[in-house]
């Protein structure tokens, strides 16, 4: 046994790395394609049945729709990738968008960059928690989470109360945030897209974020394999505690009022985001880009379905097909790859 | 039988630590839910006890609402006055709030329903039980309930929305209703009074209703319901709101799009919610009444109801202190007053 397995890891990693390339490849071409096809068919048939639809105020609400819940999705893509889940992020989100609300009111002239570093530092405790509650009391998250959604929600309706904040309380360049365009991007989309930039590169190439793969993929041999499961765990909670409280203080800059009840019900959105964007519930494959996607395809059609007038109801019976459909491609695109590594290693042998 | 008795023993502390832990979390949560108590609730015999069931806790317009029922409650001579209600503004929700009043043999519910039906049988066991049913802001199906004190007289509110939309859009052009849930008694009265005026006042012919959308009282669905009309209607030249969250949203998304200033906003809107919205021009004029005065009517009214003054039948005359004397009309209906307009020049005035 000792000696059987250092031999292969030996000579192995030339052959690892390119099957990864390979595996990674096949990833892309399963996952990501389909939902970004959708996406152009969706816009393209839109935009012939209404051209108002890309207007520049119409491009400019898309990313504006789509920026929250990208940021969202990329984090929770992040919880997922591990063989977890996250539903408490639209309590999360509540209890940070409220916070950012009274920030501005209780410290009048507060530097903006401050209240955009409280809110992740508030998400990040939230995020914490949960994190922990999951990695030490070894209960699976989908329970966890589903306990501090109400106890994070409720804090926040005890906290608030009948208090709102709205626009009109906070000030002009923060609100600004969300409306103010460079190049026909909204300010709060390129915070979006730095998100999903930063979040890809440390989950496609560096340690931990390959770990987070690894031990979605199967933690018994994550951990036998000396992956510090715990603390990879804990960090992907963290992060998307993170990202939560950055989507709280835009939501905030966006919309108008911030109060008790701010993202309830958001976590389905969310999850749908990352799962039709190719991120396997079970959990080890799919990418945060995929998740940033996802969260596009969803927004952009609710919005191209109010611009055909289209019925409200049929827009959640697509986002229901689109859930299945992602979920039949994952299970096609996993026969394919177990019977390719069935063949590669039977030749191996 | 001593591996036995080892097992059960470790079982039954469990289970004892079990219900430890639940009742311990129990007695935490209603000692939480009576901090909204203001008086004492199960008071002695004869003492009059009234509780409010909001369509929704943590809103605003509620908040201002059920101000003023507490202060009428207590001005009325309640001994008992609480407030209970629902999170979220779903049709069945109040039905469990309504089952544990009655089982607390509150002597008044004042109720704005969610559904007008959905919360019938609920009440119906209320009053089997003695208790009397005030509704407010949102009617129940008339047969569930004694009186029911409307804001203002259903058909002035949508008179009052279809005159301002025409003088801001210049008296033609096309024109969107967007809405609070689909099945909200009071929005689809006033929608329906809109449409028949819009059909028959011949000043409005040149007007058309292109849409009604529903936003749920969501900040974040009203908003994008609004983006979504002006996509789907360009040529829309303005949009009612008859419901605050609705207005607001509407308000913030055009302020801070390239409609602003083009497409007018009207429709029922708290004073401080809209006033950034009304000094950068983004809305000329909107409506409503004092909410407070609505809570207030309703108090009292079911202090009469109690007491025995009235039945609810047309005609009876009851107190409603500094409110004056207030007359049932037919069906039951209480009115409150007459709608306010508030403009640049007037919503400095009130704070509410």
């Amino acid at each position: 046994m000792t000696l059987t397995s250092p031999a292969p890891s030996q000579e192995t990693p030339p052959k690892t790395a390119r099957r990864a390339t390979r595996d990674f490849a096949s990833v892309l071409r399963w996952r990501e394609i389909p939902v970004t096809i959708a996406l152009i068919v969706l816009v393209g048939l839109t935009y012939l049945a209404n051209p108002l639809f890309l207007s520049q105020q119409g491009v400019k609400d898309l990313l504006l729709n789509a920026t929250i819940v990208i940021i969202l999705a990329v984090g929770q893509a992040m919880v997922i990738i591990t063989r977890n889940v996250d539903l408490s992020i639209g309590s999360i989100l509540g209890i940070v968008a409220f916070s950012t609300g009274t920030l501005f009111v209780a410290v009048p002239g507060i530097p903006i960059v401050l209240v955009f570093l409280t809110g992740m530092a508030l998400g990040a405790l939230l995020g914490a928690v949960n994190g922990l509650l999951v990695t030490i009391a070894k209960v699976p998250s989908l329970v966890i989470t589903l306990g501090t959604l109400y106890i994070y929600r409720g804090l926040n309706n005890a906290w608030a109360g009948g208090t709102q904040y709205f626009a009109g309380d906070r000030p002009d360049n923060f609100g600004a945030l969300s409306v103010d365009t460079i190049a026909g991007f909204p300010l709060i989309t390129l915070i979006a897209i730095v998100v999903v930039v930063i979040v890809a590169i440390f989950m496609a190439s560096t340690r931990p974020g390959r770990d987070l793969y690894a031990i979605g993929s199967d933690p018994e041999a994550a951990k036998l394999f000396g992956i510090p499961v715990t603390r990879r765990v804990l960090l992907a909670f963290l992060s998307n505690g993170i990202l939560a409280g950055l989507a709280g203080v835009l939501y905030a800059s966006r919309f108008n009022s911030v109060g008790a009840t701010t993202g309830t019900g958001l976590e389905f959105d969310i999850v749908a985001a990352a799962v039709v964007g190719g991120v396997a519930i079970f959990g080890g494959s799919g990418t945060v880009a995929g998740a940033a996607i996802g969260a596009l395809l969803l927004t952009t059609i609710t919005s191209a379905l109010t611009a055909i007038r289209v019925d409200k109801f049929w827009q959640q019976a697509i986002v229901g097909l689109l859930i299945l459909a992602a979920i039949i491609i994952d299970r096609v695109a996993r026969i394919r790859t177990q019977k390719k590594l069935r063949l590669s290693e039977a030749r191996d042998v | 039988m001593e591996f036995i008795r080892p097992t059960t023993g470790r079982r039954t502390r469990r289970l004892f630590a079990f219900a430890a832990v639940a009742a311990s979390v129990a007695l935490v949560a209603s000692g939480c839910a009576s901090g909204s108590d203001v008086g004492t609730g199960a008071g002695a015999e004869g003492d009059l006890s009234v509780t409010f069931i909001p369509k929704q806790l943590n809103n605003p317009y509620t908040d201002v609402v059920l101000g003023g029922g507490q202060d009428g409650a207590t001005a009325a001579g309640f001994t008992g006055i609480e407030v209970v209600g629902p999170l979220e503004a779903s049709a069945s929700s109040q039905v469990s709030f309504i089952n544990a009043e009655t089982q607390a043999g509150t002597s008044v519910i004042v109720i704005a329903a969610n559904d007008p039906d959905a919360v019938g049988p609920a009440l119906e066991e209320a009053r089997a039980a003695g208790a009397k049913i005030v509704a407010f802001d949102s009617d129940t199906n008339p047969k569930y309930r004694d009186v029911f004190i409307s804001q203002v007289v259903a058909k002035d509110v949508a008179l009052i929305q279809v005159k301002l939309i025409a003088e801001q859009i210049g008296g033609s052009g096309e024109i969107a209703i967007l809405s609070a849930t689909a099945n909200a008694t009071n929005q689809n009265e006033w929608i329906k009074f809109i449409e028949e005026e819009l059909a028959s006042n011949p000043d409005y012919t040149d007007i058309t209703l292109v849409a009604k959308v529903y936003g749920d009282d969501d900040d974040t669905k009203s908003f994008q319901e609004a983006q979504g009309l002006l996509q789907a209607y360009p040529n829309l030249k303005g949009i009612i709101s008859p419901t605050t969250v609705g207005i607001a949203a509407t308000a913030r998304y055009l302020s801070t799009s390239d409609y602003k200033g083009k497409v007018a906003l009207t429709g029922l809107g708290l004073p401080n919610e809209m006033r950034p919205f009304v000094k950068d021009g983004t809305v000329t004029a909107f409506a409503l009444w004092d909410p407070a005065q609505l809570g207030y009517v309703a108090a009292f009214a079911g202090k009469a109801l109690a007491d025995g003054t009235i039945t609810g039948a047309k005609g009876d005359k009851f107190d409603a202190g500094d409110m004056g004397e207030r007359e049932v009309g037919a069906d039951g209906l209480v009115i409150v007053g007459p709608p306010t307009t508030f403009n640049a020049d007037n919503i400095d005035d009130y704070d509410f």
